[in-house]
This record gives C-alpha cells, structure tokens and sequence, in this order.
C-alpha cells in the first residue's frame, strides 16, 4: 500500500508538470495550428534563466521568478513575430519545420551563454521529505503540483471567463469570422505564443528543480507529445488529465513492473486510446450538423 | 453616413471584381443590395469592412467614406470600432463555443461593458436563444445560428450593421421572422442597416432604398416602390411578366426579356 501512495504521488507530480509543459503546446496549436517542436526548449531556457539569475546573478528567487516569467513572455512575442508571422498562409508542414528549427536554434543558444555542463539548481523551493500515508516525497514535488494545478485552474478561468480568454478560443474556431468582430488575430497569436513560453518556463523551473539543469530538459519536451494527442491537441482538460493519466501510468509501470518499461506502456496505452477515439480524449471533434 | 465612390476590387492582383462601385447609405436607414451570384455583393461588404485583406484582396481605385472619413486601408479591427460591423454570410458561429460565449465574443470591441445587459438585450430579440444560452453553438439549427450572428452584432452595438444574406438557406416561415427582427433592430436600436440578399421581395418589403447590382457595379437603384414597377426588376428579381401574373412555365412559348440597363 505505502508502495502504490509512494507512485501514485510521484505519478501525479510529474503528470502535473507535463501537463504544465502541455498546456503550451494545447494553446499555440489551438489558436493558430501550428505544432510547436520548440516547446521543449522554452522548458528549458525557462530553466537556464532563473538559474542564471538566482545562482549566477544573485538576485533573490521572487523577484527572479517575476522576471523569468516577463522574459519568457518577451520571448514568446519576437519568436511569434520574428519567425511565425511571416509564415501564416504558408502550408503547415513548412511551419512545422521552422519550430523544428527554432528548437536547434534555441538550443544552441542556451549552450552557447550556459555551456552543457549539467547544473545543480538553486535550492529555494524546499526539499525535506514529507511523509503523506505513509509514503515519502520531497517537499519541492509537492510545491511543484500545487503551481501546476493553480495554473490549470487559473487558464480554466481565463478560458471560459475572460473576454481575451474568449477571443482566443474563437480564433481557434473561425479566424475569419473572430476578424469581423473586431479581434485581432495578430495580437491573439502573440498572447498565445508568450502564454505558452511563460507556463513553458515556470514547466522548466519545476523539472529542474527535481531533476537539475542541463540540456536534457529539451528532451522532457518531447514528453508532452503522448501527453496532448492522448488529451487531444486542442483541448486544455485533455492536456490536464494525459498528463495525469500519463505521469501515473510511468510511475505505476516502473514501480510494479519494472524500470524501462515505463517509457514504452504509456505509448501502448496511447495507440489503444486513439483506436477508440481518434480526436484524443477530449478532442474536439468536428461538428456535423445532421 | 457611409459612402462608396468608384470602388474597384481586385483579388490576387489580377481579378477584377469590382468595377466602379458607388453607393450611399444614410443615417438610420435600411439599404437592400441585390443581385444575382457572383455580382460582387459580398465583395463590397467585405471592401466596406476590411476583411478583404485576409482574402487578398485589395481596394485599388476610389474611396470608401464613413462619417466623413477615409476607411478603405484600415484595419477590419479598426473598423469594427468605428461602428460597422458585418454578419458574414453562411452564419460562421464559433461552433465550439456556446451561444453565450460567442455574444462576449462579439462584445470583443466595447470598453466598459455591462455584459449581463447586454445579453439580456439581446435575449430579448431572440428568446430562442436564451433557451439554448448554454448549448455549444454547433449544433444549433440553421435558424438559431442566424440569430446569433445577428446577436453577435447587436452585442457591438453598431452604427451600421451589414448582413451579407441573412436568409441562406432557411425556412421561408424562419426568414420572415428574422427579416422582422432587423426591421425591429433598426427601429428600435436606431442601427442603420446595408442588408445584401437574393430574396428580392423581401428586401424590397423592409428597405427604404435598394441598389441592384450587377457584375460588379450598380446597374439600377431606388426606392422599392419604383424598383417594384420597373419591368426589368419585375422580370428578373421578382419572377413576374409584363402583365404582372406570376410566371409560368406551361407558357411553352418563352423568350428571354433582354436585360435593358445592359445596352
């Protein structure tokens, strides 16, 4: 029992941050369509910058977490205007090639000012073992599902209650039709590329404090790809609960059965979930009026 | 209050839509624009509105005046907020969103604004809608949907509302009650209405002026009254003879009326 609480919570922290890390992508493919291969790598320069700031700098951790998240958004803006902007019309495959891109771009630039040399991250956020029914689990794991389930909360709201929030959900739909009342589509993209880049980076700051900084947090990244096409790649509950489903299945696998296998079942869950609904689970699927 | 002067269109760089447009609408009234498929209604509306950039499109020659002003090289957001809003045709709700969201979308524009109020404003043109306030709009019915392209428009509160063939597509019974309604909106609300439409008869029942256009100008204009005595109109728009009966095709004799405003 004290074996399966241990899982369970450690499926359900790392489920929250990839579901964290997914939200990003769900935003950006949903507003615009495009498939994002660079969100990994905004994971990680979130990573690397408050690192940067709180161990190489010195600035104390609040106020390295506000600008680490301002930098993220910024970031965000010129990646949307520098290079997506320029793409729109153009056939999707060849956006999909420039965020492959972007990614190696990103990357290359994070080693070029950190190096590769894996860091150790600045310990702010505590990490004594807890003891929950029994079972054991650091402290900072906890903190760490607790800002994500805040931030999925807090989209849950802007989604459904803002007015952007709604404006942004109706580009998605129709972006001729969001055109004519008046929404900006441009702007619209902005705020979903720097939305994605900000909750990208606070995804970053959370692996790296369990896991540390290196550029094998890109590769977290590539995680979040079973995570929202089990969910459905435009559905922002979907990226929620495949993260969930996913982070409990790796843990529940590598606990019961065995280590190594937990990078496969989760695929093999994923193939037997499209078979019964190809939209994902929570896609949406095309309404047919009949 | 909104005038098009010599308007040419051309899409792609090189097709020619619209050749010399000109119309006027003023203040507080309904304009009907008629004319067959392809005549370059919608066209015009979108000139007007601004999204023909997204289509690529572009005003080329003359000039489109609202209040006074210059609009044909703003932006379709821009012109939102001056007060012209268009319900495109074909209804294009946000099918994934439900009714009520898709009338805060429509409130996108406004500072300040009470939302609530609002909505009930327009609940009150369309009680059909506050029954289905929480369905996704999607799966409305075709006559649903139309009330709320119409409801997202009111929730901009325009100066001029243009809708681009509001009975597409929809039970005669349904039509009349909708036509009703812009009546209503336009009385009520003192939104002046550009109405483009097929069902000629209607149009000319509700408007105060109508143009009728063709290929891409206007070829015929004036108040319905005229326009319902003018033999070409009665011909070619209301499906009526010379005598005035409805058409028949027992009258296996039938030459083709040559089309008079062409020669």
């Amino acid at each position: 029992m004290a074996l399966f609480i241990q899982l369970t919570l450690t499926g359900l922290t790392n489920g929250a941050i990839l579901a964290l890390a997914a939200l990003g992508f769900v935003l950006i493919y949903k507003s615009s369509d495009v498939i994002n291969f660079a969100q990994g790598e905004f994971l990680l320069i979130g990573a690397y910058v408050i690192f940067g700031l709180v161990a190489q700098v010195g600035i104390f951790w609040p106020v390295s977490l506000i600008l680490t998240v301002l930098i993220a958004v910024a970031l965000g803006v010129v990646v949307e205007r520098l290079v997506l902007r320029p793409m729109i019309g153009e056939p999707i495959i060849s956006v999909i090639m420039v965020t492959i891109g972007l990614s190696s771009l990103l990357k290359a630039i994070v080693s070029a000012i950190w190096g590769t040399i894996p860091q150790a991250f600045p310990a702010f956020i505590p990490s004594a073992p807890v003891k929950i029914l029994g079972a054991t689990v650091g402290e900072d794991r906890l903190w760490a599902l607790v800002i994500a389930v805040l931030m999925l909360g807090l989209f849950n709201i802007f989604f459904t209650r803002s007015r952007e929030g709604i404006a942004m959900r109706a580009v998605a739909d129709d972006q001729q039709a969001a055109l004519s009342m008046g929404i900006s589509v441009k702007k619209i993209f902005a705020w979903a590329w720097s939305i994605a880049a900000a909750t990208a980076a606070l995804g970053g700051l959370l692996v790296a404090n369990i896991v540390g900084v290196s550029g094998e947090l890109a590769g977290f990244g590539l995680r979040v790809f079973p995570v929202v096409i089990l969910g459905g790649l435009d559905s922002i509950p979907g990226a929620i609960i495949g993260g969930i489903i996913i982070g409990l299945l790796e843990a529940y696998t590598g606990g019961y059965i065995g280590q190594g296998l937990n990078q496969v079942l989760p695929f093999v869950v994923l193939i037997v979930i499209l078979m019964v609904r190809p939209y994902g689970l929570f896609g949406q699927e095309i309404i047919e009026r009949v | 209050m909104l005038t098009l002067n010599n308007v040419e269109v051309i899409y792609n760089d090189v097709i020619l839509v619209l050749k010399g447009m000109s119309l006027h609408v003023p203040e507080g009234k309904i304009v009907g624009l008629l004319g067959s498929n392809g005549a370059g209604k919608s066209t015009t509306l979108k000139a007007i509105s601004g999204l023909l950039k997204a289509e690529d499109g572009e005003v080329t020659d003359g000039n489109i005046q609202f209040l006074n002003a210059d609009i044909q090289h703003k932006d379709a957001s821009d012109i939102v907020r001056q007060g012209i809003f268009q319900v495109m045709e074909g209804r294009r709700v946000f099918e994934h969103l439900t009714t009520e969201e898709n009338l805060v979308a429509g409130s996108y524009t406004r500072s300040s604004v009470n939302l609530r109020d609002e909505i009930e404003i327009v609940y009150e043109y369309f009680p059909r809608l506050k029954e289905r306030r929480h369905q996704t709009a999607g799966y409305l019915s075709g006559g649903e949907q139309q009330m709320l392209a119409i409801g997202r428009a009111l929730m901009a509160k325009p100066k001029l509302m243009m809708l681009d063939e509001p009975s597409l597509g929809l039970a005669p019974l349904l039509v009349m009650e909708i036509f009703n309604i812009i009546k209503r909106i336009n009385e009520e609300q003192k939104t002046t209405i550009l109405l483009v439409e097929q069902n000629a008869n209607l149009t000319l029942s509700v408007a105060d002026y109508a143009y009728i256009m063709e290929s891409g100008r206007i070829v015929l204009e004036g108040a319905p009254l005229d326009l319902r005595e003018n033999a070409d109109v009665r011909e070619f728009y209301l499906g009526l003879t010379e005598v005035g009966q409805r058409k028949s095709y027992r009258d296996v004799k039938h030459y083709k009326r040559r089309k008079r405003w062409l020669s």
